[in-house]
C-alpha cells in the first residue's frame, strides 16, 4: 500500500491558504452548487476531483474474459499488489458498482482489471460488449488484504481457479523478482480458457515459477487432495488462494495451519432464504417490500435510494446503517437480528434481508 | 368528490366507480411503460441539459463582467435569465421530484440537490412533494393554490382583503423565490402566534432559509459585481433582472397548471378515503397544460405537461410528451376535458380568474341588476 507521510496541513502554507481563499470564493460565485461540479466538465480527472478514470483500452483476454486499461484521476493514491477496486459503471443509465482485482503493476500510472463474463452478469456482460475507450467510469480507492506481505515468505504457494487468477496475476507481475520459490495450482475448464494462459506459461518456462494447470475438463475438480499430491511441500507454504467458493470452503476447513491460509472471495455463500417484509427508509420516506432473498442494500438501490456501499459481499462494512426497529435476516448465515424500538442495531444492508417489516435509519 | 358533484354541469357525473378505476389502472400501465423503457438515453438527456444549463451561466456569467457595455449586458443579462429558468426548472424541480433517482448518481439525486433559489431544497420539497402534489387542488390545503393569500374558487369566503388580490399576484410574480420560501416556511400560519415563533423547529428552519438567502444575494448582487469591477452596478443590474424574469417565468407557468378556467378545485372532505383511481382522476381535472414547441417544453421544465407531471411527478420530464397522446387519449374516451392552451391564452385566463375572484361571486351581475332595478324605481316615481 502507498504509504502516507501525514503531510503538513495544506493550510499551513502561504500557497495553501491562498487556495482555499480562492476557493472560498468560488464556492460564494457558485452557490449553491459547489465550484468542483463546474470544473467537472472540463477536468473531470483532475486531483481534487472525485476519483474517475477513464477508459484506455478494453482487449479480450479469452474467449471469455476481458482486459480493461484504466488511467486513473489524479486523485488516486496507487495500490498494492492482490488488493481491489470499486469501480462505477453506468449500464442503461443506472450506475453500478462492482469489485474487481487490479491485475497491473502498481507503477506505471495505468491500472487494468479482468472480468470474466459471469452468466446473466449485467456489468461484466457491460465490460465485454458495451464499455469503449475514452468513456469515463467511477472509482473508489484500492483496499483490500489480499496482499503479500513485507518481506515475503521464501515459499509461496498460489491456489486459484477461474477468475480468482485476477489477484495473484497482479502479485506476479508486480513482485515475482522478490519471490524465490513460487508454486502456482491453477484450475480451469480447458487450456484455451486459462485467462492470462500464455504470460504464465512464460514465466514458467522461464523459470521464474512453477505452474500447475489443472484443467477440469479432464482432469476433473481440483479438491485437497489432488492438491497435496500435486504440491508435496504444502505444509511449509505460506498459501494464498482465490476461486470458487467450493474450493476455498475445503482450503479453509482442511488447511493444516490455517495462519498460513489466506483466501479471496468474489462472491458470498449464501444460507437458504426466508420470508422477506417490508423495509422503511426512515429519513428518505421510502417504503418497498422485498423478499427474503434480495439484500436491502439492492432493494433501495432499486428504489433510488443513494444506499451507501462497498464489496456488496458482507466484508468491508460500507454499507452498515441503523436498524431503528423489526427484524432482519443475515443472508450467509440464516441468523435473524432484532431491533426493539428506538435501538440502532447497526446492520450490513448487503447480506441482510428483511425477515418482517424493518425500519432503516436513512 | 362533493364538490364536483354539487355542480350543475359535475364533470363526471358520466363515470361509474368501475369507470374510474378503469382509468387508474390504464395510468398505471402507462407509468410501468416509461419505467420499464428508461435508460442511457433518459441519463444522456438530463446530463445534456445540466451540462449545457451550466455552460450558459458560465458564459453569461463571463459576458456581464463586461456589461458597461450594452451589448454585453444585454446578452449577459438573456443568457443567464435562460440559464436560471433552466436551473429551476427543467433541472432542479425535476431533479428534487426525485425523476432522476433511478440513475443512482448521488449528483443529480433528490437528497442531494440544492437549487438557485431563495427556499431551501428541503423545505421546498417537503410543500411542494408531500403537501401540494398529494392535496392537488384541494381548497384549504393545497397551498399552491393562491399561496394562501388570495382567493381562486367561488366556494372560497370573498373578504374585501381580496379585492387587492391582483396586485399582490403581480408582486408574487416578480418576486416569486421569496414568496415561495415564505409559504414553504409556513410564515404566515408561524408568526400568527408568539408560542408558534419561539418553535425551535421554526426557528431553525427560518434560520436555514436566511442562510440560503444570504448566500443566494452574495452570489448575485455581491460576488459577480465585484468581479466586474467598473461594470459593477451593471452586473448587478443585470442579475436583478434575470432573477425577476426566472420569477416572473416560473410564476406564469405555475399559474397555468392550476389556474385557468377549466381546472376543477376540490373541497376538503372530498378526499377522504380516495382511491387510486380518483387520485389520479382530480390529478386530471386539476391541472392544465401549456401547448407550444420544444423549447417552450424544456423551458417549463416540461410543466407545459402539467396534466402528465401530475400523474406520474417521479416520472423523467423528457418521456411527458411521448406519454401524452396516450394520456389524451383516455381523457377523451371517458368524455373528460384536457385543459390545454398556449402560454399566452393560459396565463390571461389564469389571471382573468384572479382578477375576477378578488370581487364577491356574481359581483358583476349583481351591480347591473341593482342598477338596473334602481332605473325602474326611477321610471316608476
Ligand atoms: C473483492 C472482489 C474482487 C473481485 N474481482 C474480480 C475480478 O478480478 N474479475 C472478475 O471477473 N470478477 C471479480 N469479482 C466479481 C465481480 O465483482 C462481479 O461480481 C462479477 O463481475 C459479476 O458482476 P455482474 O454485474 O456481471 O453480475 P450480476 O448481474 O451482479 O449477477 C448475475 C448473476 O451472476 C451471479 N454472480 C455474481 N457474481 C458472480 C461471480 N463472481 N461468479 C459467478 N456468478 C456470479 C449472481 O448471483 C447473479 O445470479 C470480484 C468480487 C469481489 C467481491
Ligand atoms: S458493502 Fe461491504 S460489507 Fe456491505
Amino acid at each position: 500500500m502507498t504509504t502516507f507521510v501525514p503531510d503538513q496541513s495544506p493550510r499551513a502554507t502561504p500557497r495553501g491558504r491562498l487556495r482555499e481563499r480562492v476557493w472560498q470564493l468560488a464556492a460564494a460565485a457558485t452557490h449553491p452548487r459547489d465550484p468542483a461540479d463546474y470544473l467537472d466538465m472540463f477536468r473531470p480527472l483532475r486531483s481534487g476531483a472525485d476519483l474517475r478514470a477513464r477508459v484506455v483500452d478494453v482487449r479480450p483476454e479469452t474467449a471469455d474474459a476481458v482486459t480493461v486499461v484504466l488511467r486513473p484521476g489524479g486523485a488516486w493514491r496507487g495500490h498494492q499488489p492482490g488488493q481491489y477496486v470499486r469501480i462505477g459503471i453506468e449500464v442503461d443509465g443506472v450506475r453500478l458498482w462492482r469489485s474487481y482485482s487490479l491485475t497491473s503493476a502498481p507503477e506505471n500510472g495505468l491500472l487494468t482489471i479482468t472480468a470474466k463474463a459471469v452468466p446473466d452478469g449485467v456489468v461484466s456482460a457491460h465490460l465485454a460488449q458495451e464499455l469503449r475507450p475514452g468513456q469515463l467510469v467511477h472509482l473508489d480507492q484500492a483496499v483490500g488484504d489480499f496482499v503479500l506481505p513485507d518481506p515475503a515468505p521464501t515459499k509461496v504457494l498460489f491456489v486459484t481457479g477461474g477468475s480468482g487468477i485476477t489477484p495473484v496475476m497482479g502479485m506476479l507481475r508486480a513482485g515475482l523478482d522478490r519471490l524465490k520459490d513460487v508454486v502456482l495450482v491453477h484450475s480451469e475448464a480447458c487450456a484455451d480458457d486459462v485467462i492470462f494462459g500464455s504470460e504464465l506459461r512464460r514465466f514458467a518456462e522461464d523459470g521464474r515459477l512453477r505452474l500447475v494447470e489443472q484443467h477440469t475438463d479432464t482432469h476433473g475438480r481440483l479438491d485437497v487432495a489432488a492438491l497435496a499430491e500435486l504440491v508435496p511441500d504444502l505444509a511449509e507454504r505460506e498459501t494464498w488462494a482465490c476461486g470458487p467458493a467450493g474450493l476455498l470452503d475445503a482450503l479453509e476447513e482442511q488447511w493444516a495451519d490455517p495462519e498460513l491460509l489466506h483466501t479471496e472471495r468474489f462472491r458470498t455463500a449464501l444460507a437458504e432464504p426466508g420470508d422477506g417484509g417490508t423495509v422503511r427508509f426512515t429519513a428518505a420516506g421510502v417504503t418497498l417490500e422485498a423478499d427474503g432473498a434480495t439484500p436491502i442494500l439492492e432493494a433501495g438501490e432499486d428504489a433510488g435510494v443513494l444506499m451507501p456501499s462497498g464489496c456488496r459481499m458482507g466484508i468491508c462494512f460500507s454499507c452498515v446503517l441503523p436498524l431503528r426497529e423489526g427484524s432482519v435476516r443475515d443472508l450467509r448465515s440464516g441468523e435473524v437480528t432484532t431491533a426493539a424500538p428506538g435501538d440502532g442495531v447497526l446492520i450490513q444492508t448487503c447480506i441482510s434481508a428483511a425477515a418482517g417489516s424493518c425500519d432503516i435509519d436513512l | 368528490m362533493t364538490v364536483l358533484q354539487k355542480k350543475a354541469d359535475n364533470p363526471i357525473a358520466h363515470l361509474s366507480a368501475d369507470d374510474i378505476e378503469e382509468i387508474g389502472r390504464r395510468l398505471d400501465e402507462i407509468r410501468a411503460e416509461v419505467i420499464e423503457a428508461r435508460g442511457a438515453s433518459d441519463a444522456a438527456y438530463i446530463r445534456k441539459v445540466i451540462n449545457v444549463q451550466r455552460k450558459l451561466e458560465l458564459s453569461s456569467r463571463a459576458v456581464l463582467l463586461l456589461s458597461l457595455f450594452p451589448p454585453a449586458w444585454l446578452i449577459g443579462t438573456a443568457g443567464l435569465s435562460v440559464a436560471k429558468i433552466l436551473e429551476n426548472m427543467e433541472i432542479g424541480h425535476n431533479v428534487m421530484h426525485g425523476q432522476w433517482d433511478w440513475m443512482r448518481d448521488q449528483k443529480i439525486h433528490s437528497t442531494t440537490w440544492e437549487w438557485d433559489h431563495a427556499s431551501p431544497s428541503d423545505q421546498w420539497k417537503h410543500s411542494h412533494n408531500e403537501l401540494h402534489h398529494t392535496y392537488t387542488n384541494v381548497v384549504g390545503k393545497d397551498n399552491d393554490l393562491g399561496y394562501g393569500i388570495m382567493r381562486v374558487d367561488e366556494d372560497q369566503r370573498w373578504y374585501p382583503l381580496y379585492l387587492a388580490q391582483p396586485l399582490w399576484n403581480f408582486i408574487n410574480a416578480m418576486f416569486f423565490e421569496y414568496g415561495i420560501a415564505a409559504y414553504d416556511l409556513e410564515l404566515g400560519k408561524n408568526l400568527a402566534s408568539k408560542e408558534s415563533r419561539r418553535d425551535p423547529e421554526f426557528k431553525a428552519r427560518a434560520k436555514q432559509v436566511f442562510k440560503k438567502i444570504r448566500g443566494q444575494m452574495t452570489k448575485d448582487y455581491v460576488v459577480h459585481p465585484l468581479l466586474s469591477g467598473p461594470s459593477a452596478l451593471h452586473t448587478l443590474a443585470a442579475n436583478f433582472t434575470a432573477n425577476i424574469v426566472r420569477n416572473v417565468w416560473a410564476h406564469s407557468v405555475i399559474m397555468c397548471g392550476h389556474f385557468p378556467e377549466g381546472v376543477e378545485t376540490f373541497e376538503r372532505k372530498s378526499i377522504d378515503g380516495e382511491t387510486r383511481g380518483e387520485w389520479y382522476l382530480r390529478q386530471m381535472l386539476g391541472s392544465a397544460n401549456i401547448s407550444g414547441g420544444r423549447a417552450m417544453h424544456i423551458m417549463t421544465g416540461n410543466l407545459s405537461y402539467q396534466i402528465e407531471h401530475h400523474l406520474f411527478p417521479d416520472l423523467p420530464s423528457n418521456r411527458y410528451q411521448e406519454i401524452a397522446p396516450k394520456v389524451r387519449a383516455i381523457f377523451d374516451e371517458y368524455g373528460l376535458k384536457y385543459t390545454t392552451g398556449p402560454l399566452p391564452k393560459q396565463v390571461g385566463s389564469a389571471w382573468a380568474k384572479v382578477v375576477r375572484l378578488s370581487l364577491p361571486n356574481d359581483f358583476a351581475k349583481k351591480l347591473t341588476s341593482r342598477l338596473g332595478v334602481r332605473r325602474l324605481a326611477l321610471s316608476a316615481g
